[in-house]
């Protein structure tokens, strides 16, 4: 498969703040600098690859540095360490405040959360949609007015919705503003941060269908970031499952979720709630994870809570290991697998 | 439903007054717990999930007024209870767990000292006996070093942590009913099924009936027994869990479960629901809310809605259901 967007090694480290107090502050200040100081391991040497026209799903709990991920990815924070391939250009050394004026800010487009937050308030439908084809593709007059309509008709909002501001639009109407604006100028990567995650059920089916649509008329790439398994089940091709800054486990989503071979994963799928089935199956993850400060790289991470877990995680860290399709990182991964695959 | 229900909610009816006119949020919801049992509460947003659990609690905001029906708790009606009697049962015999646990606990009181003051209020503890007391119930919900936890603020802690503690203070003085509005809503789903686990337990372990309010019909079909189905103000359907989703006799019912991700194996074979709720300030609502987006409408819709039958164990608001499987609806020859 042909890379849209290679991304090696990448880390994203805070620095943090030794807690408050004057001595604190003086440590800050003189011993060593931001250096010195205990660093939070947001994201941890991830490396991942979306191909063209893929749905790349990412799942994992909230804290396990999804987001920060995705923001480094998408440029809006800088990058501690690795390297982000775009096609012929390496993106991660440029800053974020460069990238916002840069050629290629409008491959990579997001749509977030809860778009009556991410809209501005004081922008109407229109306005918003049209900033981004402003600012990036320099449109103005009838060009953007025609080229604000079309992208809005295809996201299915009327003409007459777009004389509004957020709060006089619904929940759905406002999600399909929030990527009606992403798409505007034709991105390569689309990075949907939950895109569903304010709606009801009923409106929510609506917008997916919409999000498999427009991706089989534009061609785009998805990164499709969410919790609840089985939405990401029912859009996504792969799927990559975070913890604590580290991808456990990734493949093709029916495989994972079929036989999840990570033990988090296997949690997280027992975990789901589904309709036709009365008990869930009892694999519950006790504790609370360990923390991302400065974790000791020799330790599994997910030791503590894993009900696999014995000597060897606590003194050796699991390397993510191919099979076939799949990529698991941990020592156990051959007792799950459902029948052996040579590796 | 057993002999004698912990709660029974009849005909109860909720006005809001706005500025844009008076929002009928709740029209005649009927339902019943039994001793014990659990039941689930599903609905859209604005389906007037919460408001009945609000209205029964008797913390309903300022604008809105019940013009009818009945809530009763054993001998007492709390409708019609006074402030006073209300405030005794709050706490002790019904307690009720919030949506977002961070916005509803104190943020300036240390958790165990908020525990305490349910003990000291309720079973008459002294204060340092209470806190003790406190600290049994924080370790009884599942939290390490319950000890130093109990010193700590809500801001210290995980999501999931001060959702434990929201449990512990509504179980603090041994409940009889347990009301829990969304407790899992904003948690991940490895912490929703260790909290849910934890919920049922205990309740299985006081003898405490549950009414667990959600949007999530798959989670509610996991936990609850019996599920009772909302719409813009109404109880269109109520069932055992099996039941209802093996045969969904309210268009809305089966239309809810065919929008639910998990039924379906592709994107393409999940139905949307056509329309949207409609506006509760209008003066011509027609009896059934739903009928304006049924595509089982017809003629008989636009008289009054059936009258629910309290015994049976199946029971539809719709002169036209889906066809079922077994007679036990009630208007079976309606169709």
């Amino acid at each position: 498969m042909t890379g849209l967007i290679e991304i090696a090694d990448l880390s994203k480290l805070f620095p943090a703040g030794g807690g408050p107090g004057a001595w604190a502050r003086f440590k800050r200040r003189f011993a060593g600098g931001p250096d010195s100081l205990p660093k939070v391991h947001a994201v941890d040497d991830v490396s991942f690859v979306i191909g063209k026209g893929e749905t790349v799903g990412l799942v994992g709990e909230s804290g396990c540095g999804k987001s920060t991920l995705v923001r480094a990815l998408t440029r809006l924070i800088d990058v501690s360490d690795g390297t982000i391939r775009l096609g012929e250009r390496e993106l991660a050394r440029k800053g974020a405040r460069v990238f916002a004026r840069d050629r290629d800010r409008a491959r990579i487009q997001m749509v977030f959360q809860d778009a009556g937050e991410s809209v501005n308030p004081r922008f109407t439908a229109f306005a918003a949609i049209a900033d981004p084809l402003r600012r990036l593709r320099k449109h103005r007059g009838k060009a953007l007015r025609e080229r604000v309509e079309s992208v809005a008709r295809q996201c299915g909002l009327t003409t007459e919705l777009l004389s509004r501001f957020p709060h006089q639009l619904s929940g759905g109407q406002r999600a399909r503003v929030g990527i009606a604006r992403a798409i505007a100028v034709e991105p390569d990567l689309l990075v949907l941060d939950e895109p569903t995650a304010a709606l009801d059920v009923s409106v929510q089916v609506v917008i997916l269908q919409l999000l498999q649509r427009l991706k089989r008329e534009l061609g785009m790439s998805y990164l499709f970031v969410s919790h609840d398994l089985s939405v990401v089940r029912l859009l996504c091709d792969r799927v990559l499952v975070m913890y604590l800054g580290k991808i456990v486990e990734s493949g093709p989503a029916a495989e994972v979720f079929a036989h999840p071979l990570h033990p988090y994963t296997q949690a997280l799928v027992a975990a789901v709630p589904r309709l036709h089935e009365s008990e869930s199956t009892r694999l519950r993850l006790v504790g609370e994870p360990m923390s991302p400060i400065d974790p000791n790289p020799n330790v599994c991470r997910f030791y503590g809570r894993c009900p696999r877990g014995n000597d060897t995680c606590k003194t050796s860290m699991p390397a993510l290991r191919c099979f076939g399709a799949r990529e698991v990182s941990c020592h156990f991964a051959e007792d799950f697998l459902p029948r052996p695959i040579s590796t | 439903m057993s002999a004698a229900p912990a709660l029974s909610v009849e005909g109860l009816c909720v006005e809001f007054r706005t500025r844009s006119g008076i929002v009928r949020a709740l029209e005649d919801v009927s339902f019943g717990v039994g001793k014990g049992e659990t039941i689930a509460l599903v609905g859209e947003s604005g389906s007037g999930k919460s408001v009945t659990a609000y209205a029964v609690m008797g913390i309903l905001d300022p604008a809105g007024r019940i013009t009818a029906g009945r809530a009763m708790l054993g001998d007492l009606d709390l409708i019609a209870a006074t402030p006073r009697q209300l405030a005794d049962v709050r706490g002790r015999q019904i307690a009720m767990i919030f949506q977002n646990p961070r916005t509803a606990l104190n943020p300036i009181r240390p958790v165990g000292r908020q525990i305490a003051d349910v003990l000291v209020r309720h079973r008459k503890l002294s204060h340092r006996q209470a806190l003790t007391a406190a600290v049994d119930m924080l370790r009884a919900v599942g939290i390490t070093d319950p000890a130093r936890r109990a010193k700590t603020y809500p801001f210290e802690m995980s999501g999931g942590m001060c959702q434990r503690v929201m449990i512990a203070i509504a179980l603090a003085a041994r409940p009889s009913l347990l009301i829990a509005d969304e407790p899992t809503t904003g948690l991940d789903v490895t912490t929703q099924a260790v909290i849910m686990d934890l919920i049922g337990e205990l309740a299985e372990q006081l003898g405490m009936a549950t009414i667990f309010i959600t949007h999530d019909l798959a989670l509610a079909g996991q936990r609850a027994r019996r599920i009772i189905v909302m719409h813009a103000g109404h109880v269109v359907e109520t069932a055992p869990t099996k039941e209802l989703f093996a045969n969904p006799r309210h268009p809305y019912t089966g239309e809810l479960i065919a929008a639910t991700p998990d039924s379906a194996t592709n994107l393409n074979a999940l139905a949307s629901i056509p329309g949207s709720l409609p506006d509760l300030r209008r003066a011509d609502l027609p009896p059934c809310r739903y009928s304006e987006r049924c595509p089982r409408k017809t003629e008989h819709c636009a008289q009054p809605l059936p009258r629910a039958d309290a015994n049976a164990a199946h029971d539809v608001a719709c002169w036209n259901p889906l066809p079922g499987q077994t007679a036990g609806a009630r208007n079976a020859s309606a169709a």
